[in-house]
């Protein structure tokens, strides 16, 4: 298992240009530093820039300024290197592969043989508790087996970090209650780092280390929250005063970031910035 | 249960059939004893009895000669082998422009218009010349039924490539795949239904371009041929006639099933709800 | 989700734009005519299939007469033809969705009726009709106008999200305004893809019948098939042009239907700046 990876962002801002208008700013100057073997959420109204931010991390969009190292490396250099996986919203798996074919794609891609895929892919599959779905269709599948199925593939090549932009955001409470849980488990065993952008407080404070708080547009880092509840985290944790605290506290970051209305876990609104 | 479903599918099969024929018969009845004129005169001639057509395949196509159904069966497969070279032809042919197009911007600007404007020009209308300057042979001929089938293959090729969601193309891009990878491994399988809904309109549009190919030319052996020669013998034996169109919309038929049942084989999606 | 903004550009910006969509095209045009024209002249290729673009406009020249005339009667056959299916079409595909288990069993014989090569129809239809009379073509343009236009309506009447219906059914709405407000607005895209098809199947099915026989006076398919039989290349080709170009006019006539009854459809609608 490799090392987990450190990230740093330096000064990292993202401007849209626009034919005959003076652009957007998505994200003002961010500094930002993850230790190895944390799990950072990103936390901010819609429209913040958090999913530019995380896609910034991984390359897959360019910083109009600032500098991005990843282990070490540029980014660009970390993504050649497949240094990280990546989660979305959606579980993007494709409908013409099987399960376990779509779990074995990013190792095919690195040239493992058919054998090693194989018993990888049987280890991934009992990871995320999905054995017996390998000969299965992605559409044959409730969406949060999906979304498992989509992180097995992300951790499939052991990955130093792991980038997730609201993987559980397209299911119901109970479903993602029960994955919180199970990505925790995960990430343990593991053993890397992981960048998590939610719009859920009590999701981010119970699976981070630490809760980085953004303002609404352009993207600011207004806070960032320790959280110190011991691990391993249950569904006791949930109840616990301290827990109680620290989403308080991430809630109170936000209202006074420049946010319209704090964001409630059941509701999502839209903020509207103020010209 | 699902036993019983196909037992009433193909109940429901039989009863349109014996509909369609008691239409036929009904219709024919009805117009012959009332001498009705319009749309066309009912007679024997015009609208022969089912029974009839069909008996008409057993019967000699002409003294001492071979039953029609021989006859018309050789015919059906010379005009099948021209209509298969020329769909596999342009099938390709279609299929490598529409990945050159997807890959290239300029190119796609530059020929797109042309290809589409390809198409107004009636092939089936140029089919006697082409025959003749290219000399009249199975070649010839495959040229018509390729000009047909490579249009809507290139075009749905084109869609299909770009179909992929965008994320989809995101993970190949943390993947840090090369084109090659990115086109088999995404695009290809992507474009699957796109090409296929192409093939099974260019596979019953094949067949129809070998018989007007083979109409003007001397091409005797195929259905063209077939249907100018007892065209001639309409007044003495106007079922002949009949029944060589029955073998012609049986390959018709037949081509798009085997299209169908190979676009079974390679596309595995969650069937398309109907309300 | 990365932030995209959408903002509609200036005038110069669309100016130019359209400059860099449409440039290359016009190069390849003026660059083919050019050396198709070259080409044969230098190569002095036989006029066997390519004849000069020259010679082209000189045959359309001295038979504008005909071709026109004929030209526009051919059309009226397609148009005729088109008219009929395509009304046939949209009742049939009507009452097919209004009952979905006669939709459900007649499915599999429009699919494969689809199939069928209904051009080896025309000598029955001239039987049927009389040779010379242009019903025998119209009818030819009828059968192949019907398929598309029917298929394609009928997966408009039909892939309605299932939502949409139960809305209306909470709303106490019989089938007539289920069809009404519902069924039918979402069909109108699928319509229209049907309808350009049909337009262009119309226009070759009306020439090509014309194959198997017609009035000369007044029928371009006939035309083509004798000077093609007696290697007069340049009359053959001009005939095939103005073919064309009436069918072009059909099928951009139907888009610039389209354009108006669709203005609310993505496809039709304005293009977010990039």
């Amino acid at each position: 298992m490799p090392r987990p990876a450190a990230v740093s962002l330096g000064g990292v801002s993202k401007h849209y240009a626009v034919p005959g208008g003076p652009g957007v700013t998505a994200l003002a100057p961010i500094d930002l530093d993850v230790h190895p073997g944390e799990f950072v959420s990103l936390i901010g109204p819609s429209g913040c820039g958090k999913s530019t931010l995380l896609r910034i991390i991984g390359d897959l969009v360019q910083a109009t300024e600032g500098q991005v190292l990843v282990n070490g490396k540029p980014a660009h250099q970390a993504r050649l290197d497949r240094d990280y996986g990546i989660v979305f919203q959606d579980p993007v798996l494709y409908d013409w592969r099987t399960v376990a074919r779509n779990i074995s794609l990013p190792l095919e891609m690195l040239g493992w043989d058919r054998q090693r895929r194989a018993s990888r892919v049987a280890e991934m599959l009992d990871l995320v508790e999905l054995g017996g779905f390998e000969g299965h269709y992605p559409w044959q599948l409730s969406g949060g087996m999906q979304q498992r199925v989509s992180i097995a593939r992300a951790l499939s090549f052991s990955p130093a970090l792991l980038l997730m932009d609201e993987p559980f955001g397209a299911l119901d409470e109970m479903t993602r209650e029960r994955l919180n849980g199970e990505l925790l488990r995960i990430w343990q065993q593991s053993g890397c780092t992981i960048v998590f952008v939610t719009h859920s407080i009590t999701e981010a404070v119970f699976l981070s280390t630490r809760v980085v708080v953004m303002s609404a547009r352009p993207g600011r880092v207004i806070g960032i929250v320790e959280i110190d509840v011991p691990q391993p985290r249950t569904v006791d944790t949930r109840e616990e005063p301290r827990f109680f605290e620290l989403v308080t506290e991430v809630r109170e970051r936000l209202r006074k970031g420049g946010a319209a209305e704090a964001l409630a876990e059941e509701e999502l609104l839209l903020v509207e910035e103020e010209r | 249960m699902l036993a019983r479903r196909r037992v009433r599918g193909v109940l429901a099969f039989v009863t349109v059939l014996i509909g369609l024929v008691a239409l036929w018969e009904g219709y024919r009845a009805i117009g012959q004893s009332t001498g009705l004129t319009w749309p066309f005169p009912v007679n024997e001639r015009s609208m022969p009895h089912i029974h009839h057509i069909l008996g008409q395949l057993f019967e000699p196509s002409r003294r001492n000669g071979p039953p029609l159904v021989t006859v018309l069966l050789q015919a059906a497969l010379f005009t099948a082998r021209e209509a298969a070279l020329g769909f596999v032809l342009g099938a390709s042919t279609g299929f490598v422009l529409g990945v050159a197009l997807a890959h290239s911007r300029l190119l796609e600007r530059g020929l797109l218009p042309y290809i589409v404007a390809s198409q107004t020009i009636p092939i089936l209308a140029i089919a006697p010349m082409v025959v003749v300057w290219l000399g009249a042979g199975l070649f010839s001929v495959a040229i018509i039924a390729a000009y047909l089938t490579f249009f809507p293959v290139t075009i749905n090729t084109l869609r299909g490539l770009r179909s992929a969601d965008p994320r989809a193309h995101e993970l190949m891009d943390s993947y840090a795949a090369n084109r090659r990878s990115v086109l088999w491994k995404l695009r290809v399988p992507a474009s699957m239904p796109y090409l296929f809904t192409a093939l099974k309109i260019s596979a019953p549009a094949s067949v129809v371009g070998a018989i007007i190919g083979e109409l003007p030319s001397s091409i005797q052996g195929g259905l063209g041929g077939a249907i100018l020669n007892y065209n001639q013998y309409y007044i003495t034996s106007p079922a002949s006639l009949w029944a060589t169109n029955v073998v012609a919309a049986a390959l018709g038929i037949s081509f798009f099933g085997v299209v169908l049942l190979a676009e079974r084989l390679v596309v595995h999606r969650a069937p398309e709800h109907v309300a | 989700m990365s932030l995209q903004p959408v903002v509609f550009p200036g005038r110069r910006y669309r100016a130019g734009r359209r400059a860099r969509d449409w440039g290359p095209a016009v190069v390849v045009l003026v660059s083919g005519i050019g050396s198709w024209q070259g080409l044969v002249t230098a190569l002095d290729i036989q006029r066997f299939l390519l004849p000069k673009p020259t010679e082209i406009l000189s045959a359309l020249r001295e038979n504008w007469s005909f071709l026109w005339g004929a030209g526009w009667y051919t059309f009226g056959e397609a148009v005729g033809g088109f008219v009929i299916g395509g009304a046939l079409a949209i009742a049939t595909a009507l009452a097919l969705a209004r009952w979905p288990p006669l939709g459900r069993a007649l499915l599999p014989y429009a699919i494969a009726a689809n199939a069928i090569p209904i051009i080896a129809f025309a000598p029955i239809f001239n039987n049927w009709f009389g040779l010379i009379n242009p019903v025998s073509k119209m009818a030819m343009a009828a059968v192949l106008a019907f398929f598309p236009v029917m298929i394609n309506m009928l997966r408009g009447l039909t892939s309605v999200h299932p939502s949409s219906i139960e809305l209306m059914r909470s709303y106490a709405a019989g089938e007539a305004a289920t069809f009404r407000r519902v069924r039918i607005p979402n069909s109108l895209p699928f319509l229209f893809s049907g309808l350009k098809v049909a337009s262009v199947l119309a226009m070759i099915g009306a020439v090509v019948s014309q194959y198997f026989g017609g009035l000369r006076s007044t029928s371009l398919g006939l035309f083509i098939k004798e000077k093609a039989a007696l290697a007069f290349f340049p009359e053959a080709w001009a005939a095939i042009v103005v073919a064309s170009v009436l069918g072009v006019a059909f099928y951009l006539a139907i888009v610039l239907v389209e354009r108006s009854a669709l203005r609310w459809h993505p496809s039709v609608r304005g293009v977010r700046a990039e």
